[in-house]
């Protein structure tokens, strides 16, 4: 598979979204977001980092951005669309996702490996077992995940909540412990902790995040 | 220096001033002695505003070095895996595969004092500047970090230290400094130290370490090539922030003043540096840019003279053409302001729009102000008219020097006359040694820094292989490749008080063997020298009697000195730190899949205590510390010829793969590196102390030359032959396993309780945990 990143003014772990991709099979095609041409990619990754500093609110700026416009069209198409922290961000401000991410509850930046709960099958996904566990670092200082209750029910009720820390795990103080969701369709996908730094055995952040990126397939339906 | 000479240029009415006046500004400038004669020397005549500017700020001890060149001139800085050294704006070295890797350490002591956060982040801001001005990708920083006692702890006579709500918000504002600039621009944190001690509570220490990578032959430097050559300014707009910041702030003692200094600080924007690297590396690719300088302290003056005199060239620029942030500034003002994030480039003039477009393609704004002339004159104008017209050397490299007077410290004899070796842990530990032992944990400076580093981002850019508190270095692999650079940052100013020549000797070796145990070969030392008022001899003793043991220690290791910084003045109301170099010690390990953490693994692997005997240790140790007594007695001498052979074992064993851990005797003594190693592999160990020494000397001593190596028992033959061969005595001390501590005669702790101390001292110290919601 051809799986674009898009690189923002400020994007950080566009660089490693890239090295994963590679690393998991696929071919990694890089985005600039002064265009509006997906390159005819398979999949779309809008990666983590400080896009325009996050100087406005995160996310705020990016979401405007040529290459979004392409990204929507994307997903509106069914297109897999992964957002990873700011760029779960942008997902949300962009309307792509629902909620919001606010401030971290202890009003810091927190860096540290999180135990996390795969809940739902969507392409993103399809490396795990719905239920099964998975270790991968956060690191984010406004990961907060927040919705209204009946946002928040009407998720948990048709099985959008992709990703939950496990109890005692929730770094932010994320509503319900949620660490990422999905759209209606299930191919837009926000997680707030980064698979990305999961990938390489040589590196800190263990292995557990290719299930991101190993069995992503074109047009996989939801589940 | 260059003759004096009448001028027949005019200079801006503004500009001008009457000798008296010029002399009296010179002062108020911060000129001290026969420096405004000098200047008038170098001129030939008097100087105008802006002149006088330029030379305060470049002739300041930040910029000039003018206390202390004439002691680091004496430290070995040539090697053959050197390819740059002291002189340009980091020291660089070549690491093989076609890589070389540059590094460096600086302060922001004094701004971090007066503003945690922004002299904090632009301290970071500053520092990755200099590693991508070389042409290097940065890959990482470490931040050495000293503040007074927090309190909220208690200490080893059973005292509750009260809370100095001062120190917590200095530690919060520069953790969060760190961490909003280092986490915004994107350059994973590896580690650091982290040390509290009253002698920093009016002068934290605030230290910087960055590496960057780069192919060999996109190696920059700065300076100019050839006349015609077009210089442009890369980046932020020029403002009033920071003007005289670094230098002027770095160069004298605080006082009840200190408010008013804050608009000296200048404030960071990471976005921007964010572009400018990636404008920068864009444009290194291209083969664009001839020569390049950043700006930092002394911003325009600073660029400007430094790229021209270093190529026996001139320079004409135009501050018209300076984008700024006030259109009222002055040009002094102009020349000499620090606001961050700015570059100054020098690109044939051919080239230039190629230029142009790399930089809009990035927003980094960009201005031509000036042009490569034939000569040694830096010329200056504004408005049509010259404000400055000096000869580029006299500015960058012909300040003055001093070699000032230096007296040995007649309070030393009476520090040294102390005891210190003579301790009955039972007697101290009020025959509770299990209680004092955790009770030892939890205390600030030997608790879990996970606190601090938990607020930084540590894997962008997916090359760290050993994060903070992972193993005795920081590790990061290079791109592309399977060889990574090890690097470990330390510093002791309580040694360093009772003998500043043998601490900074124990310094090197202690970084030189954290490097070693995580299996790199130790190939370079930057070093960051923070000491007090050097016009008061004793100061200036403790520096020159430093920067002594730091030459013998890395010339006998081998790793050369590639650069740093000097941080003087470190005092406030004429108290001054205790003398406190710090360096950092740059390796490389061939294969990043050898490297060796603290952690201990296996159930049943041996415990061995390798390298020199345990011998007296508690002269400035952090039992002495927790004890609540001021550093006294006398250091036992490191062997250096001990610590290299150590090295070239560890090296060996790692590459081999017969080690599962590593981790040397530092601060704290084999106590805390057992109970490191052990939290850190949620794993017990079972071990007999030596008998041969008390106690307290086998649990506390710091003496230096040993390291706790754990290994798989078939591996122990091998490994044993490899000291033996290399004449490293080794020592059997007990096993890993279970899921207790224990020391046997001594002490039977569960783990569960270990980790706990460790863990909670910390965030008990400084207020809270990381994600505890406040006012919960």
């Amino acid at each position: 598979m051809r799986v674009g990143v898009v690189t923002f003014p400020g994007s950080l772990d566009d660089h490693d979204a890239r090295l994963a991709v590679a690393a998991c099979g696929h071919e990694d095609v890089p985005l600039w977001h002064a265009d509006d041409d997906l390159a005819g990619v398979d999949a779309v990754i809008v990666p983590g980092g400080f896009s325009y500093g996050d100087y406005l609110r995160c996310g705020a700026v990016a979401h405007r951005a040529p290459m979004m416009q392409a990204v929507r069209r994307f997903a509106d198409g069914g297109g897999p669309v992964l957002g990873i922290c700011n760029g779960f961000q942008v997902l949300c401000e962009a309307g792509m996702l629902p909620g919001a991410l606010l401030r971290n509850a202890g009003l810091r930046f927190v860096c540290r490996d999180v135990v996390c709960v795969v809940e739902a099958a969507t392409p993103w996904t399809a490396g795990y077992q719905v239920g099964e566990e998975i270790v991968i670092p956060a690191k984010h200082g406004e990961g907060r995940y927040h919705a209204s209750d009946d946002v928040l029910d009407e998720l948990e009720g048709t099985g959008r909540v992709v990703l939950r820390y496990a109890p005692g795990h929730n770094p932010n103080g994320s509503a319900r412990d949620i660490a990422g969701v999905a759209n209606a369709a299930g191919n837009v996908v926000g997680v707030m902790p980064h698979p990305e730094h999961a990938v390489d055995e040589a590196l800190i952040g263990g292995v557990d995040g290719r299930g991101f990126f190993t069995d992503l397939r074109a047009g996989v339906a939801v589940g | 220096m260059t003759d004096p000479r009448p001028t027949a240029t005019a200079f801006a009415a503004a500009e001008r001033l009457d000798e008296p006046r010029a002399r009296a500004l010179g002062e108020e400038l911060g000129l001290r002695g026969d420096e405004y004669e000098r200047i008038v020397a170098a001129l030939g005549r008097t100087p105008t505003v802006s002149e006088l500017g330029m030379y305060s700020v470049m002739w300041s001890e930040h910029c000039s070095y003018k206390s202390s060149k004439v002691h680091l001139r004496t430290l070995p800085s040539d090697g053959p895996q050197v390819l740059v050294g002291p002189g340009e704006n980091a020291g660089v070295v070549d690491v093989g595969d076609g890589l070389a890797v540059t590094f460096k350490i600086e302060s922001h002591n004094h701004p971090s004092f007066v503003e945690p956060f922004q002299g904090a982040a632009t301290g970071v801001g500053g520092i990755l500047r200099d590693i991508f001005t070389m042409g290097a990708r940065p890959i990482a920083v470490m931040d050495p970090l000293r503040f007074g006692d927090p309190g909220g702890w208690v200490d080893g006579t059973g005292r509750r230290r009260p809370v100095d709500a001062l120190q917590r918000r200095l530690v919060d504002g520069v953790v969060r400094g760190i961490g909003g600039y280092g986490n915004c621009v994107g350059v994973p944190n590896i580690g650091g130290e982290t040390v509290f001690d009253d002698t920093y509570a009016a002068n934290p220490l605030v230290n910087v370490l960055a590496i960057g990578v780069m192919p060999r032959e996109r190696l920059q430097l700065a300076r100019a090539q050839s006349p015609g050559q077009v210089a442009v300014l890369l980046g932020s707009a020029t403002g009033r922030d920071g003007i005289g910041g670094a230098s002027v702030l770095a160069s004298q003692e605080f006082d009840d003043a200190l408010d008013a200094k804050r608009p000296n600080v200048q404030v960071g924007d990471p976005f921007a540096e964010k572009l400018l690297i990636e404008c920068c590396l864009e444009l290194y690719d291209a083969d664009l840019v001839a020569g390049i300088q950043d700006m930092g302290a002394a911003g325009i003056a600073c660029s400007t003279s430094e790229l021209a005199s270093a190529a026996s060239l001139g320079m004409d620029v135009d501050l018209d053409a300076v984008s700024l942030r006030e259109a009222s500034m002055e040009s002094w003002e102009i020349l000499c302001s620090e606001s961050q994030e700015r570059m100054l480039a020098l690109v044939d003039p051919g080239r230039i729009d190629e230029v142009l477009a790399i930089a809009e393609r990035w927003g980094v704004p960009a201005d031509v102000i000036g042009e490569v002339v034939d000569g040694d004159q830096l010329t200056l104008r504004r408005r049509g008219e010259v404000v400055a017209e000096v000869p580029a050397r006299s500015l960058a490299d012909e300040g003055p020097e001093y070699d000032r007077e230096r007296r040995r410290p007649a309070w030393l004899d009476q520090l040294q006359a102390v005891d210190a070796e003579s301790v009955d842990l039972d007697a101290v530990a009020g025959g509770d040694v299990a209680s004092f032992l955790l009770a030892f944990l939890r205390a600030p400076n030997t608790a879990s820094k996970q606190w601090v580093y938990e607020q930084y981002d540590q894997h962008v850019r997916s090359g760290t292989v050993l994060a903070p508190g992972m193993g005795d270095a920081g590790v990061v692999r290079l791109p592309g490749s399977s060889r990574g650079v090890a690097c470990a940052t330390d510093g002791n100013g309580r040694w360093c008080a009772l003998d500043p020549r043998e601490g900074a000797r124990r310094v090197v070796a202690e970084a030189f063997r954290n490097v070693a145990c995580v299996g790199a070969r130790p190939l370079g030392t930057t070093n960051c020298l923070n000491f007090g008022n050097p016009e008061r001899p004793e100061i200036m003793w403790q520096l020159a009697e430093a920067v002594a043991g730091m030459g013998e220690a890395c010339a006998e290791l081998d790793i050369p000195v590639t650069g740093g910084n000097v941080s003087l003045y470190n005092e406030t109301r004429g108290v001054a730190i205790r003398p406190t170099p710090v360096v950092g010690v740059l390796g490389v390990i061939e294969d990043v899949a050898d490297a060796v953490g603290i952690a201990f693994e296996d159930e049943n692997d041996v415990i061995l205590l390798v390298g020199a005997p345990t011998v007296d240790g508690l002269a400035g140790s952090e039992l002495q510390h927790f004890l609540g007594d001021e550093p006294g007695g006398v250091l036992a001498p490191v062997d250096l010829d001990l610590e290299g052979a150590l090295a070239e074992v560890l090296h060996i064993a790692v590459h081999e793969g017969l080690l599962a851990s590593a981790h040397d005797v530092s601060a704290g003594g084999l106590w805390v590196t057992l109970a490191e190693s052990c939290a850190a592999g949620m794993i017990g160990a079972d071990v007999a102390l030596a008998e041969d020494v008390s106690t307290a000397q086998a649990l506390f001593s710091e003496s230096p030359g040993r390291v706790v190596v754990t290994l798989h028992s078939r591996n122990v033959k091998p490994f044993a032959q490899l000291c033996a061969d290399a004449e490293v005595p080794l020592t059997d001390i007990g096993t890993v396993g279970g899921e207790r501590l224990t020391i046997r005669d001594v002490v039977d702790l569960d783990l569960a309780a270990v980790e706990e101390a460790f863990d909670a001292g910390l965030p008990e110290a400084l207020g809270g945990p990381v994600s505890e919601v406040p006012g919960v």
